[in-house]
């Protein structure tokens, strides 16, 4: 029996959310194979090919994979089953939408955002916005499940997998009545939130979208930062909804976070307490967020932010 | 159009629970419960499009102890036309809740199926797609806008990085995002109102469906806090302590 991950790509190149799902995979102790499904994906399978752990890699290459369907995504996975006893994915708005079918399809339960492997089939999970943690124990004889990747390192490379193409009809379209029609991608130079080392984040307090650009995205160019926004933010209009920080959006990790006119509400924090270091930057000096920050400063952000800038220009 | 909302009772957002001494579970006794907020979103939709002529009939459904009647309450306050309670008394987890929303699915047959896209006490987010799954049917998740056009819908989906779109044939799932809409307040003469219609009873254990539960909790715990930092008392200050101290930036 082997374990099992679906690759998470951009159509170009892994995300790295996938070396940390090979990370978390060696708790198994299984052979494990990498599942690239994707349209003209040659490079993205050498790529898992070359990640450390991995023993095969198997792609599916077709039209239909350019903009993949959760239906035809699931019965690929449905359709090689029976080789695996895990089948995981970093925690993404991918894995999220594919994996929980694939586990009522084989019948078998899911756990969400794993931070700990305890062993085979026991794990840790955040619930309650992160504010407790449970153990959990399944008793399903395949497991079905989502990492928060910054709960794991990323594996190293140097492997050279075999790499198996392998041909699946996808009826995504016309079994179930799906169908792509579009997408609309905020294209940015900044690196992608999920992995960036550096996360300034902005709350609702910058004013409007226009302050939200002007204040923060000068302090991330300094600092080359992705940036985040709580969800009042996105609300709000100052922000897209794909970079939302929190329980209900995107969780981070990164090495620096810096929280600028944010309150700290647990639905926010829940989405980047695991941060290495974070740093506030409030007017009010009882927001809750100074609980969780390494360094604090009670400032008018629109001071301090400009003058951050330029003292690490 | 028929729609059919799944909605969950859960803890409300602003309560800060508190683990039990044991560990066993979280201390919900008394603590203040709601709609979970998504559900609310998923109702909002579906009460929309039938005001707006594109559904006939919107039937919120509600599965758990008998408590839960409140929530199928504020469904009515809200609009809903007909409430449903799957009565149980045994612990539900996402697979047993998509195998009796199928069940009730049969019963109901509704063109669209509508539920939140995650409940923000267990945070699994993956009911709508695992019913999706049990049906045969297409799933639009994380759903921010949705159109009806004849006997499809067009989804608009939160992606990382983005959004989608996708034409799905009814019958269909959808879970709700935040983004959807922001929900109706439910005037107190429309809450009375509500207090004397009907709740539909069905008991899951005459379902005839197998919702044994296939995760076991064996402990919960509150994570260990994060130390709070120090405060600094300028910009040039924090700079100092970023380069020297924590060395993140250079």
């Amino acid at each position: 029996m082997n374990s099992l991950i679906l690759a998470e790509h951009d159509g170009h190149k892994l995300k790295p959310a996938t070396y940390r799902a090979v990370s978390a995979a060696q708790h198994w102790q299984l052979p494990l194979h990498v599942l690239v499904c994707g349209h003209q994906a040659d490079s993205i399978a050498q790529e898992a090919a070359a990640i450390q752990g991995v023993a095969k890699v198997i792609h599916v290459d077709a039209p239909a994979l350019a903009h993949p369907l959760a239906e035809d995504m699931a019965d690929v996975i449905v359709h090689i089953s029976s080789d695996y006893q895990v089948i995981l994915a970093p925690h993404t708005a991918q894995s999220k939408n594919v994996l929980p079918r694939v586990a009522a399809l084989l019948d078998v339960a899911m756990l969400s955002d794993v931070v700990t492997v305890v062993g085979p089939q026991t794990y840790v999970r955040p619930i309650y916005a992160g504010s407790v943690y449970a153990t959990v124990e399944s008793s399903d004889k395949v497991q079905v499940i989502t990492l928060r990747a910054s709960s794991f390192a990323v594996a190293a490379t140097g492997n050279d997998a075999p790499i198996v193409a392998l041909n699946v009809s996808l009826e995504g379209a016309a079994k179930y009545g799906v169908r792509w029609l579009a997408q609309s991608l905020n294209v940015s130079d900044r690196p992608d939130l999920a992995s960036a080392r550096v996360v300034i984040s902005g709350g609702r307090s910058l004013g409007s979208a226009a302050q939200f650009q002007a204040i923060l995205a000068p302090l991330a160019e300094t600092l080359a930062a992705a940036l985040g926004a709580t969800r009042a933010a996105v609300d709000a209009g100052f922000a897209p909804n794909d970079i939302q920080v929190g329980q209900t959006g995107t969780v981070v990790a990164p090495e620096l976070y810096i929280a600028v006119g944010i309150s700290g509400a647990v639905q926010h924090t829940a989405g980047m307490k695991d941060s290495k270091v974070i740093v506030a930057i409030n007017y009010d000096a009882d927001a809750a967020i100074f609980q969780v920050a390494d360094y604090g400063l009670v400032a008018d952000l629109f001071e301090a932010v400009p003058a951050l800038v330029d003292a690490l220009r | 159009m028929k729609i059919l909302v799944a909605i969950k009772r859960v803890v409300d957002s602003n309560v800060k629970v508190r683990v039990k001494p044991d560990g066993t579970g979280v201390d919900i006794v008394g603590v203040k419960m709601s709609v979970n907020p998504f559900d609310e979103n998923a109702i909002e939709e579906a009460l929309r499009l039938k005001e707006r002529g594109q559904a006939t009939e919107v039937v919120a459904v509600s599965l758990g102890t008998s408590a839960c009647q409140d929530v199928l309450r504020h469904a009515l306050g809200m609009g809903v036309d007909r409430a449903i309670l799957v009565e149980t008394d045994a612990p539900l987890q996402p697979l047993g809740v998509a195998k009796l929303l199928k069940a009730v699915v049969e019963r109901e047959k509704p063109n669209l199926i509508m539920l939140g896209k995650q409940a923000i006490d267990d945070d699994a987010g993956q009911t709508g797609q695992m019913l999706a799954a049990l049906l045969g049917v297409g799933q639009g998740t994380f759903a921010s806008r949705l159109e009806v056009h004849d006997s499809e819908i067009h989804v608009t989906r939160e992606v990382d990085g983005g959004t989608e779109t996708l034409a799905l044939r009814l019958p269909a799932v959808v879970t709700a995002d935040l983004r959807l809409n922001e929900p109706r307040y439910v005037k107190l003469p429309n809450l009375m109102m509500a207090k004397k219609k009907p709740i539909e009873n069905y008991k899951a254990a005459e379902m005839g469906v197998d919702i044994s539960p296939h995760l076991t909790v064996r402990h919960v715990a509150h994570p260990p806090l994060r130390k709070a930092g120090i405060r600094v008392a300028s910009v040039h200050e924090l700079v100092e302590k970023l380069r020297s101290e924590a060395k993140v930036v250079s």
